[in-house]
């Protein structure tokens, strides 16, 4: 057998119960291919670890301190193969559709997790469709993204969608401005834009989606063009669509607020 | 269904009641009255045969009639009418009785001697009849009465239902699957433990289903279930989760509803602890005041956490119960300082269950 010379399939484990994690280092010693790299106790680690180690799979928990399953994979990416290992049924959808290789309920047996490595064994040597790029629609409907979640490096930034003033596009990144800083986030602005709330948050224009809370004014700028003004003070140029666009939502929160 | 018609034991002992009267009947008919016994017999036995079953029919007048819900003078003429229609039928009865036998051999001359004794006939029907109406009375009220009792039984098995079903919505389904993934665990690594840990949940879901079905407990056995709970998920959260308590003795033996402490325990683990990779303390702290005691769960947690869970579901319910059981006078306050979490109750101070 050539068992010996196959690459091991580096193995990073992220779950914030130590017996959980234990659970699954047992598990794992039962296969030889599979080599541990790192182990993982909340979702900041595991972004270091996996950005830093680049592991080839990733069994992952979803309710975690500082971030969840779904905002690690948000900032990774899903290159690897991911096996999600959680009590809660409820995201199963979800994880498949990122395209995770399998989806373990806690909790589970030796065979159960046996299938699960079959099935990334399957991924890794590409029998099974690669993961593709996460989608937005991966986030059930109706319920907008009440923070974002930025990667610098191996550091992780939240930002609240509350206290994002703007976000500019910059090529394949966005850039959001919240409290004087700006952090780049690898996301183009249409995705952007489809996770936050439609009613606090205009495309004002092909490169900017305004916090309607945080503009003061809209002015005139030229015959045919309006800029926003932010309360720091911040020009934002709006195109004729874009004011469309504002002047509607603007009239429908004035509506409602009179109802 | 007629309660007597219905079942042959009933109608049994009924019939065999009938025999003192007919033998009443016979006794008074022989001797100075003038019918031999044989004569007193024969005409007797079928009249009363037919008598017994004429009373029973008191039953539907009695039904169409409730004794509590019509007036006396409807009574009185209801029964009285039926009373008197069916003695005059039986004592009319007797007498066409009397002329068909006196066609056989050995009862001639029957039909006149008859004749004296229909006024007996007569009077006793009524009575009979009216006794009859009484003995059905009896019998509706003790139906109304079995009637009364099954629903309250089935009640009191419709409010264990409900608080079985309330139960269920306490104890976390994910609580459970979350233990049983480290009582697995265990197994391989450390057997001892994770047979401690079956022993803990197991006593923690008897517990939680036994104080659950009452009414009311005491703080002291409301913190005993807490405390089983923290037991549970420090095997989970390891030092991660810390508990202080600073409860004034004296209050140990207040009465408040079961499982009000522990769902917010609970919420201070799920929505708190668990965010916080280096865990928290919940401190639980209960004093009395001069007629209502307050006891506040603080607990600290994350204010950036990810994905906040449903929060509001378990307080709801606790702010349901004590709304139902104290009114106004009881209250569920929460709010944040910091990051830190405070759930604020209060109630009414009773010591021995009874709310006054």
């Amino acid at each position: 057998m050539s068992g010996a010379a196959e690459k091991k399939i580096r193995t990073v484990i992220v779950d914030d119960e130590e017996l959980a994690r234990q659970m699954l280092r047992e598990f794992l010693s039962q296969h030889n291919e599979i080599e541990i790299v790192a182990e993982c106790a909340n979702g900041f680690e595991a972004v270091k670890a996996v950005t830093e180690l680049k592991p080839d799979l990733l069994f992952l928990d979803i309710q975690m301190p500082k971030l969840d399953g779904f905002e690690v994979l948000e900032l990774i990416g899903t290159e690897m193969a991911i096996v999600f290992v959680t009590a809660y049924d409820e995201y199963a959808l979800r994880a498949f559709e990122i395209h995770a290789v399998d989806y373990l309920l806690k909790p589970f047996g030796a065979e159960r997790f046996g299938t699960a490595l079959q099935r990334v064994k399957q991924r890794l040597g590409g029998k099974l469709p690669p993961a593709t790029e996460l989608s937005s629609s991966a986030r059930p409907p109706a319920q907008y993204a009440e923070r974002i979640v930025v990667r610098d490096g191996t550091r992780v930034h939240i930002i609240p969608a509350a206290k994002l003033e703007y976000a500019q596009a910059q090529d394949d990144y966005v850039g959001l401005n919240a409290e004087g800083k700006t952090h780049l986030k690898q996301q183009t602005i249409s995705s952007l834009e489809s996770v936050l709330d439609p009613n606090q948050f205009v495309r004002i224009h092909r490169s900017y989606i305004v916090n309607l809370e945080k503009v003061t004014k809209i002015e005139p700028y030229s015959k045919d063009d309006h800029v926003v003004v932010l309360a720091n003070g911040t020009q934002l140029p709006v195109s004729r669509s874009g004011y469309t666009r504002l002047q509607g939502l603007l009239e429908q929160k004035t509506k409602v607020r009179r109802a | 269904m007629h309660p007597i018609l219905s079942r042959m034991r009933n109608l049994g002992l009924y019939l065999l009641a009938w025999i003192p009267i007919a033998g009443m009947l016979i006794h008074s008919m022989t001797g100075s009255g003038g019918l031999t016994w044989r004569e007193a017999i024969v005409l007797t036995v079928p009249l009363c045969l037919v008598y017994a079953f004429d009373c029973l029919a008191a039953w539907y007048p009695c039904q169409a009639t409730p004794i509590e819900k019509s007036s006396f003078a409807r009574l009185i003429l209801t029964h009285l009418t039926a009373a008197v229609l069916l003695a005059v039928l039986w004592s009319a009865m007797a007498r066409g009785l009397a002329i068909e036998l006196e066609r056989h051999a050995g009862f001639v001359g029957l039909d006149e001697r008859v004749q004296k004794h229909l006024s007996l006939f007569w009077a006793t029907g009524v009575l009979l009849y009216i006794l009859s109406v009484t003995f059905h009375y009896v019998l509706l009220a003790e139906q109304a009465a079995r009637e009364a009792q099954e629903r309250a039984l089935e009640a009191r098995l419709l409010a264990r239902d409900a608080e079985l079903k309330a139960l269920r919505a306490q104890v976390n389904p994910h609580f459970l699957f979350n233990c049983l993934h480290s009582i697995s665990a265990l197994t391989s690594s450390d057997p001892g433990r994770a047979r401690e840990m079956c022993i803990l949940l197991a006593d923690f879901l008897r517990t939680t289903l036994r104080l659950g079905s009452r009414e009311t407990i005491t703080l002291e056995e409301e913190l005993a279930l807490v405390r089983g709970y923290l037991g549970i998920e420090k095997v989970r959260f390891g030092t991660r989760v810390q508990m202080e308590e600073q409860v004034e003795k004296d209050i140990t033996n207040v009465h408040l509803p079961p499982l009000l402490l522990q769902p917010l325990v609970e919420n201070a683990i799920r929505h708190g602890i668990a965010n916080l990779p280096e865990g928290g303390v919940i401190r639980l702290t209960a004093q009395k005041g001069s007629d209502a005691v307050s006891i506040v769960v603080e607990n600290s947690f994350d204010p950036d956490a990810p994905s906040k869970l449903k929060t509001g579901l378990g307080l709801d319910n606790i702010r349901q119960r004590l709304n139902a059981r104290y009114g106004n006078d009881a209250s569920l306050a929460v709010r944040t300082d910091g990051n830190r979490f405070i759930v604020k109750l209060r109630l009414p101070a009773e010591t021995n269950g009874v709310h006054g």
